[in-house]
């Protein structure tokens, strides 16, 4: 509530007026204010190293510093001046008012390939194939390539991949008589079974703020949940409700519902407490999860050593499919004030070897640069968060080269909110998983129309 | 009597100051441009700052913007959308029913405290009366994430209390707890604050009157219900509007809480909320406009119809 309460009855639309402040020229202004060939940017995370034109950059990677300091020890011609506007959502939040405002974007942006299309349709990312991207692209797997590029046009320079794979504690494995992590979904569920007969803990976590694996884990089983092209941007499909989405949500509804699995949302405090304690025997995760709980100070005391990871249980073991949870991008923002040198940062930015060995040591990022992806001290790692497993070479490395790339609507923060809603009815039990799915359905058939899309589905 | 005397004295130089009959008329408009000339800085910030806000607010309520369409002219048509947009009504009643069961409970709680820290003047009423006040002086924020860890199911007091019973402590922001959980941080922050406001209005009373009362065999309930309530009516009206307000205008507690609440709270959960989900998350300022000013508009019928049924006799509404 606001403290201010004196301003009686007509403050409720004091916040009418907060949005119209915003709307009108609100917005952060970490840049791109002042033309001029050479802006002097005032609030930068890092220093700079010379005098050369600066670039303003957004990004959340938790070894950003070195990466900065990195690029701009190696550049006289342009330096980057960092700010950390928040990781996923809270970043998103931020671009998107500064799009509506008209001003406050940074020139270059770390997004992720779910949020590429939302921004295109708005005209807020530049098309940077003209500026260099198609040199670097033979750095990259076609699925990384397909997932920042819409036809001819690239809207972001790859950086990181989130290939899916199944962690998982072995300390927990052994107690309860499992040998070899599941294969195929319907093993995880018996595993799962295994361990809770025997008086063990759940499995696994169907977290409701992270819709986005629940997507990647229908597209899995051959979901195709959206049909976009920036070509015809009033053209949206929209397939939720198809049989392969439905029956991966009725799977997880069953896990909830046996007890299978804990209904916690996850990297809250209390989740990763439990994440520590053992509470959870699997973790179905993205490559870059073991740097982020490590930083949440997992894998340290009573959950160090514990840890292993194996390929993302399957559907049909002969035909396995590989999916992608994040991985990150850098795109040039339309309000960039120098688009060529933008696009520069955008593509050398974490793409020099020390800063990318950096990232992939801690595992906070999953790298998408072939010449990393090829390299022996990568595929012959051994992590250490994994206790010594080649987890590059045995599981992630094979995942990323089956990804195929995936489809993302321009309704992404809309969909997600959606889903997460249904998967919170899921966790406390009040509808089914093929509910749920026609549900979401009909909400987003309704959304999309009401932003003037030429709906089918 | 003394009033009166105040006031001959200030219209007296004024009187003296006119120049005949000749010169009055532009004295007069010197006098008043010199009245607006001092009520000008408020003006200029009421309305710079409040006025073209929500001029310009209501402006933008009246167009629709679609991320394939554009912007377009959509009239009244956002309004319409939001009084049959379930989100928004949902969020509606929410704070309605939350209203209508916090408002009681948190008026007696301060009702009670008032009265009994006015009744007794020990040291260790002075000490109270700063305890109870204290939430008040915690940031909303900083009191929502401390309830936030208290309500936790791994850390807050709740579930260690129940592990010594080897039991489940119920999860305080749940769906089936949420509203009581919500309930609990907003006495805890606002009782304290009209506690005061009670007590102020208590200490403004003759107290020749409680003597009166003595005299004629009040025991202290009487005294404290026939006599101390009702000379501090007013102070509750004046409570009970801002409660009424600030309960439909909930936000903070549960923007806060949201994080934490495992998706219990959802983005429609308040009227309030909601627009800022569709403001700051959809990028639908105009839409998010238009709910704001239509929770406006159902706050302003609430406290109306509120001030209506307590109006007294002789005051603007009746």
């Amino acid at each position: 509530m606001k403290k201010s309460r004196v301003a009686a009855a007509f403050s409720a639309v004091a916040i009418a007026a907060g949005l119209a402040a915003c709307s009108g020229g609100g917005g952060t202004s970490s840049g791109t204010g002042a033309a001029g060939t050479s802006p002097k940017l005032t609030n930068c995370t890092n220093k700079m190293m010379n005098g050369a034109p600066q670039v303003s950059v957004w990004a959340w990677y938790p070894n950003m510093a070195t990466v900065v300091d990195n690029f701009n020890k190696a550049h006289t011609d342009v330096q980057v001046c960092w700010t950390n506007a928040g990781q996923g959502g809270d970043e998103y939040t931020k671009v998107q008012t500064a799009i509506s405002a008209g001003k406050g974007l940074p020139d270059v942006v770390m997004l992720e390939a779910d949020h590429l299309s939302s921004y295109e349709i708005q005209n807020a990312l530049v098309d940077i194939s003209k500026y260099g991207a198609d040199k670097v692209k033979g750095n990259f797997s076609a699925g990384a390539w397909k997932d920042v590029s819409q036809g001819s046009a690239v809207y972001a320079a790859p950086v990181d991949g989130g290939p899916m794979a199944l962690i998982y504690r072995t300390d927990i494995f052994a107690k309860y008589g499992i040998t070899t992590p599941p294969a195929t979904w319907a093993e995880y569920e018996a595993d799962a079974q295994k361990v809770k007969d025997a008086g063990g803990p759940v499995f696994g976590d169907l977290g409701s703020n992270v819709p986005a694996v629940m997507m990647a884990l229908q597209i899995q089983k051959g979901a195709t949940p959206f049909a976009y092209d920036l070509s015809k941007p009033k053209d949206l499909t929209v397939n939720l409700a198809d049989q392969p989405s439905k029956d991966v949500l009725d799977y997880w509804a069953g896990l909830v519902k046996k007890g299978l699995v804990g209904k916690e949302d996850q990297f809250t405090t209390d989740y990763i407490s439990g994440v520590v304690s053992g509470k959870y025997a699997t973790y179905v995760s993205a490559a870059w999860a073991p740097g982020y709980l490590t930083g949440a100070g997992v894998g340290k005391g009573a959950s160090s050593g514990v840890w292993a990871v194996a390929p993302l249980p399957q559907w049909d073991p002969s035909n396995p499919v590989s999916v992608n949870w994040g991985g990150s991008a850098f795109a040039v923002t339309s309000q960039a004030t120098d688009k060529a040198l933008a696009a520069e940062v955008a593509l050398g930015l974490y793409a020099d070897p020390a800063s990318l060995d950096d990232g992939w040591k801690t595992q906070t990022i999953f790298p998408l640069n072939q010449s990393v992806l090829t390299s022996d001290a990568f595929i012959n790692n051994k992590s250490a968060f994994f206790n010594g497993q080649t987890a590059n070479k045995d599981v992630y490395i094979p995942a990323e080269n089956a990804y195929k790339g995936m489809v993302y609507a321009p309704i992404t923060v809309y969909y997600y909110a959606q889903l997460q809603a249904e998967l919170v009815k899921i966790n406390a039990g009040q509808i089914s998983g093929a509910d749920a799915a026609t549900e979401l359905q009909a909400n987003i058939l309704k959304y999309a129309k009401g932003q003037g899309f030429t709906v089918t589905g | 009597m003394s009033h009166g005397s105040a006031l001959s004295a200030t219209s007296q130089p004024s009187r003296t100051g006119s120049q005949g009959p000749a010169g009055r008329g532009g004295s007069l408009r010197r006098r008043s441009a010199t009245g607006w000339l001092f009520i000008a800085p408020f003006a200029v910030v009421y309305l710079l700052f409040l006025v073209a806000p929500l001029a310009y607010a209501f402006y933008l309520s009246l167009f629709s913007k679609g991320l394939a369409t554009g912007t377009i002219f959509a009239g009244l048509g956002n309004y319409a959308t939001a009084f049959t947009d379930p989100a928004f009504l949902s969020g509606v009643w929410f704070v309605l029913k939350f209203a209508v069961v916090l408002i009681p409970v948190q008026m007696a709680i301060s009702l009670a405290v008032a009265l009994v820290l006015d009744a007794i003047t020990t040291r260790f009423a002075r000490f109270a009366r700063l305890m109870v006040f204290l939430p008040y002086a915690i940031p909303a924020v900083i009191g929502a994430l401390m309830w936030g860890f208290l309500y936790s199911p791994t850390f807050g007091p709740l579930q260690q209390l129940f592990n010594v019973f080897g039991g489940q402590a119920p999860f305080l922001l749940g769906p089936s707890h949420v509203f009581g959980g919500l309930m609990n941080v907003v006495i805890w922050q606002w009782a304290g604050y009209y506690m005061i406001i009670i007590y102020a209005a208590l200490q403004g009373i003759d107290t020749s009157i409680y003597e009166a009362a003595r005299i004629d065999g009040a025991s202290s309930w009487q005294l404290a219900f026939r006599i101390k309530v009702p000379l501090v009516s007013s102070a509750l009206v004046l409570i009970l509007v801002f409660a009424l307000i600030g309960t439909l205008q909930f936000f903070t507690e549960p923007q806060i809480l949201r994080l934490v609440s495992n998706g219990t709270i959802t983005p429609e959960f308040t009227p309030n909320i909601y627009a800022y989900t569709q403001a700051f998350s959809y990028a639908n300022f105009n839409y998010a406009s238009a709910i704001s000013f239509a929770l406006g508009i159902v706050v302003f019928i609430a406290v109306y119809v509120f001030l209506f049924f307590t109006r007294k006799r002789g005051s603007f509404l009746s």
